[in-house]
């Protein structure tokens, strides 16, 4: 397999025109640590963005950051940190969960769609990203959106582009909105509850207005991890000290009916958000995206029909499972019950078998396979970026 | 002047029998087609833009909806998508050959669903009664923007609106978790829902914002919020609007996220004044009014930071509203700006948005452009998100001051593109800045976003001439036409 590192946009632009006109498909790749993400993809070069990693633009007063796709996620943490700034939708490291190596880049996080805990308050990577410099499919370098905090001019292609997986344009630049790091961050947990009950006690804490950053419930297999000797149901509050302090008792007195909420000292989030109960070992792996009052009950329909380990972030809206992979990694049960209650599900970790077989996107209605279809055909009417990564 | 496409005169000769055609799908009074009660659809906020179509319609359900688009694909109409019709760029402006699809009538609320803070509209409701069918509850719908009392949600989807509060909580796309859309060719399809994030590619991002360009909405599933305890605003002048730029920047990068921090010039905080009596000072140069939210005591603390951050800017006045009240007038004035220079003069509202530290020269430069148009502009603007709103003041019975008008606002957008901006940050294009997108982006960019539109829209039939430029759509139709 030939790697291809180029250094500048244009060499970016002039490999996919060949590519284009007849060199064959390209696999996007930015630090290699999501590769295993979406379906196996045949190409016979890879295109590494490893080479675009600067920043073009940081702006702290505006809250705003230009930098090239291959940028990694930890430079870029850096340079926020200096101004105590941080991302917005806090993406998930899936290094450890797919066994990966490498660095994760902010292009991957984007292509990918990968947002974490924080994706409940402040929005996803697509509700942060302001505007993208890309490549289309013929190798044309284009523009859209911008790097202002609201801009209409044009249909928003840079969201389209988010969770795209590198199948409509080769990112090279991405703007985004970042946001001020909080004087305080407190975690706090409430203790031995069913999955339906925690999912009732993080709605109702949802409801208040604390501005909860995140909100997650960890059944007592999962939560073991961490040190819990029981399920754990996690509320996060930031602020500043006085605005904490009256956010936590405010919450405390709501939820008194769920029990004593109490502050937990060691931070659960980075486990949270990237999975990490389920790293290291070889079972398959969704993420379910769903109407968070149901996420409970979805489970338990689940449970009686298979071997599940589930917890459950974004309020109940997003859940993790794992499950033997066998020869389809129980897609027929996950969608098949998933159906009743709407959303979808992502196949995050199988073998290539599996992820060649199974769909690892949700499977699209037949009207909306051919809007999508139609626009992998007008950005990249040749099918050479990341072919099949999405849909086969 | 902003030219239209010629109106297709087979497609004009066809309206007695598309009217008939329409009365059976809908009660016959729910079709418009007299001379006289069409003409109320012949403009939208753009009004210096009038033609009045050649049918309105006024569905009632979704169903409706299909049958119709079904019917005008067929027949070659083409629809024009108006939610209230409040549109600033002429988004649901007519032509003479184009049916108008209104959707007032569609303004149920179908579901409130507490336990996951969602609600399920039809599109035709105001942006107003969203929240208010769940302020009784503590909850509210967060993008408001100042037409809010009378536009739709449609048309907020249609043109990704946002308002004095997106600072905090985002516009409409951040917002909108689903839509029931009916395609082009009729079929009704389902994007996203009541959960977060897609399957797949990101189509509601692309709906949002489209400009009724890729289908029409007719439902909606928006996040609602609950309401926080209370907010109050405190209001800084200051000698300069360099000054009062860099104390916007302060604020910002301070971290202190106030819900919003809005900004007047010294024409506008004049004209709000003598009209509204808010108690503004007269002698500076610039106003900001920055709110924040929170518990009393929270607000108290923010208020107390946001001052300290501000002090080095040397404000020459400082209030600090203590109760609703006082904030009330403290709003007062900026509420009523708009209004108040409506009744001096007519005027463009203009939208383009500039990052942050262009702001200060941005400013100096409208005041020159101004001054060699020989017009008065006035500043009313989301600060924080560096969204301007000139106000050009002109006569619009005189066709010199109104062609100085609008080249000074094609001048002033230009000068966002310069600095790194945005021809606008929450109105849409519509037509008004369709010649301009050349300015934003090359033909190839332009070209890519009209390749969204054919695979959603194959013959083009959906509020065509809006968006792009002519020069570029004109010669696509045909092609597209030739087959």
């Amino acid at each position: 397999m030939t790697v291809l590192t180029p250094d500048t946009e244009e060499a970016i632009a002039q490999i996919v025109r060949a590519a284009h006109e007849g060199d064959g498909p390209l696999e996007l790749c930015g630090g290699g640590t999501r590769r295993g993400l979406g379906r196996p993809v045949q190409a016979a070069s890879t295109l590494s963005l490893a080479g675009l990693n600067g920043v073009t633009l940081y702006e702290p007063g505006e809250l705003t950051l230009v930098a090239q796709a291959g940028m990694s996620i930890s430079a870029l943490t850096d340079l926020l940190d200096g101004e105590n700034q941080q991302l917005t939708f806090e993406p998930c490291d899936m290094r450890a969960l797919l066994g990966t190596s490498g660095e994760p880049t902010i292009g991957g996080a984007i292509a990918t769609g990968a947002s974490g805990p924080r994706r409940l308050r402040m929005g996803a990577g697509r509700d942060a990203v302001l505007g993208v410099r890309y490549v289309n499919g013929q190798g044309d370098v284009l523009r859209a959106g911008g790097r202002v905090m609201k801009n209409v001019t044009g249909y928003d292609i840079p969201k389209l582009m988010c969770g795209a997986y590198g199948t409509l344009g080769v990112l090279t630049e991405i703007s985004l909105k970042v946001m001020p790091k909080s004087e305080v961050v407190r975690t706090l947990a409430l203790p031995g509850l069913s999955d339906v009950g925690a999912i009732d006690a993080l709605s109702t804490a949802l409801r208040m207005p604390c501005d909860v950053s995140a909100a997650a419930h960890l059944p007592a297999s999962v939560s073991k991890e961490l040190g819990f000797a029981d399920a754990v149901t996690l509320l996060r509050i930031e602020g500043f000290e006085t605005q904490a302090d009256y956010r936590i008792q405010t919450l405390r007195d709501g939820l008194s009916m769920f029990g004593e909420l109490t502050p937990v000292e060691s931070d659960p989030w980075v486990a949270i958000r990237d999975a990490m109960f389920f790293a290291g070992d070889d079972r398959a792996v969704w993420r379910v995206s769903m109407k968070a009052s149901e996420a409970a009950r979805y489970v338990a329909v689940l449970r009686d029909q298979m071997d599940v380990e589930a917890f459950y972030d974004w309020g109940g809206g997003l859940i993790w499972l794992a499950c033997d992979q066998g020869n389809d990694a129980a897609e027929p049960i996950i969608r098949g019950v998933l159906a009743e209650y709407g959303g979808h599900a992502t196949l995050v970790r199988a073998n290539e078998t599996i992820r060649a077989a199974v769909p690892v996107f949700e499977p699209e209605p037949t009207s909306i396979a051919h809007l999508s279809a139609g626009l992998k055909a007008k950005f990249d009417p040749a099918g050479i970026l990341n072919p099949g990564r999405m849909r086969a | 002047m902003i030219e239209m496409p010629v109106p297709n005169q087979q497609v004009i000769a066809k309206q007695a029998r598309l009217a008939a055609a329409l009365r059976a799908i809908v009660p016959p009074e729910q079709v418009i087609d007299t001379a006289e009660q069409l003409k109320a659809y012949e403009c939208d906020g753009l009004n210096a833009y009038r033609q009045p179509p050649m049918l309105v319609v006024l569905p009632d359900t979704t169903e409706q909806v299909a049958k119709i688009v079904r019917l005008c694909n067929a027949e070659g109409a083409p629809i024009i998508p108006r939610g209230s019709g409040t549109s600033l760029a002429g988004g649901a402006l007519p032509t003479a050959d184009s049916v108008v699809l209104g959707m007032a009538r569609m303004k149920s609320v179908m579901d409130v669903d507490y336990a996951n803070r969602t609600i399920r509209v039809q599109t035709g409701i105001t942006n107003l009664a969203v929240t208010g069918a769940v302020q009784p509850d503590g909850f509210f719908y967060a993008p408001d923007p100042s037409s809010q009392l009378a536009c739709a949600i449609g048309g907020n989807i249609a043109m990704n609106s946002g308002g004095a509060h997106c600072l905090k909580y985002g516009v409409t796309t951040n917002n909108l978790l689903g839509v029931t859309m009916v395609m082009p060719d009729g079929e009704v399809l389902e994007f996203g829902g009541e959960h977060l994030d897609p399957g797949g590619y990101d189509f509601l991002s692309l709906i949002c914002g489209s400009e009724g360009q890729l289908g029409i909405c007719t439902e909606a599933t928006l996040k609602i919020l609950p309401v926080a305890e209370g907010a109050r605003p405190m209001l800084f002048g200051f000698e300069t609007n360099e000054v009062a730029g860099e104390a916007v920047a302060a604020i910002i990068r301070a971290g202190l996220q106030p819900v919003a921090l809005e900004f007047m010039d010294k024409p506008a905080i004049t004209v709000s004044e003598n009209f509204a009596k808010a108690g503004y000072p007269l002698d500076v140069e610039a106003l900001l009014i920055v709110e924040v939210e929170g518990s009393d005591a929270e607000i108290d603390e923010q208020l107390t930071r946001i001052e300290a951050v501000v002090a080095p800017f040397n404000p020459s006045t400082v209030k600090r509203s203590g109760n609703d009240i006082e904030s009330a007038k403290i709003w007062a004035g900026r509420k009523a700006a708009f209004g108040a220079i409506g009744q001096l003069a007519d005027y463009i509202c203009l939208d383009g948005c500039v990052p942050l530290s262009q702001l200060p020269d941005v400013l100096k430069q409208t005041a020159e452009l101004a001054d060699k148009y020989d017009l008065k502009v006035a500043n009313v603007f989301h600060a924080g998100d560096g969204n301007l709103h000139p106000l050009i003041m002109y006569e619009a019975n005189d066709p010199d001051s109104a062609r100085r008008a609008e080249e000074l606002g094609a001048d002033l957008l230009r000068l966002c593109v310069e600095k790194d901006g945005c021809l606008t940050g929450e109105h849409g294009v519509g037509i008004e800045k369709r010649e301009l997108m050349l300015t934003q982006f090359n033909e190839r960019e332009l070209r890519q976003q009209m390749a969204i539109k054919d695979v959603f829209d194959p013959s083009w039939m959906l509020n065509p001439a809006k968006v792009f430029p002519l020069s570029l759509s004109e010669p696509h139709m045909k092609e597209i036409a030739a087959g």
